[in-house]
């Protein structure tokens, strides 16, 4: 299933520049891989490196947060849209 | 390096950061890419906390959808928090996070003196670099 991935502008030169590109999956860990295997480059930003997604990536489905979804076995359907965001923050703490 | 910073932008984040007290303020930087700093965008602090920040990341992709909407090649440049007690210099935990935000400016408005401060800094693969801030107009 091909679904629409809003990629974040620090992806994106590993990604010819594409700010949003086609990728294949039935859930949501499956799109990500995709993703990876499309733009090997992009593999250090999203992957977390025991598996997973990196810490600091959150991922939309349709502008909701997979983590609070199924994660990264959350189904996705046809005409999806889902965006990798960098999660912005910080403090002194 | 600099950040050219009109005066309206300095006063606008230095005014949120006092209104968020207890809790730490945030917002984004938006300009064309190598220029000046056109708007400064409030979002909440998800997790409204007075020692960590959080911008959602709707709040960011809604920002971004906007500039792209506007099609004048705006982006964002940069993130600003407030430290409400601390000095306006990256946390070890802004430095580690920073690593996904490829080369934007980071703000930092400081409430501890009764006079605040702003400073900018990059952060690139762990090293923190400071920017001066050049105020320029109204």
């Amino acid at each position: 299933m091909s679904v629409s991935v809003r990629l974040p502008t620090i992806l994106r030169t590993h990604a010819g520049g594409l700010s949003e590109i086609s990728a294949e999956g039935g859930t949501v860990g499956e799109v990500v891989d995709d993703v990876v295997r499309q733009f090997p480059g992009t593999s250090s930003h999203l992957k977390a490196p025991g598996g997973g997604l990196h810490r600091f990536v959150n991922v939309y489905l349709d502008d909701e947060d997979v983590r609070y979804l199924g994660g990264l076995e959350t189904p996705v359907g046809a005409g999806a849209k889902l965006s990798i965001v960098p999660a912005v923050a910080g403090g002194w703490g | 390096m600099v950040l050219h910073l009109r005066r309206q932008q300095w006063l606008e984040m230095v005014g949120h950061s006092y209104r968020c007290l207890p809790e730490e303020a945030c917002g984004l930087l938006s300009g064309l890419p190598g220029g000046p700093v056109e708007r400064f965008w409030p979002c909440p602090n998800a997790d409204r906390s007075a020692r960590t920040y959080a911008i959602d990341g709707r709040e960011l992709l809604r920002v971004e959808r906007r500039l792209e909407d506007e099609g004048e090649g705006e982006e964002i440049v940069g993130v600003v928090h407030s430290h409400t007690h601390t000095d306006a210099y990256p946390s070890p935990t802004d430095v580690e996070r920073a690593a996904l935000l490829g080369d934007w400016h980071f703000l930092i408005v400081s409430l501890r003196h009764p006079e605040p401060e702003a400073r900018c800094y990059r952060i690139t693969d762990g090293a923190v670099d400071e920017v001066a801030i050049v105020l320029s107009g109204a």
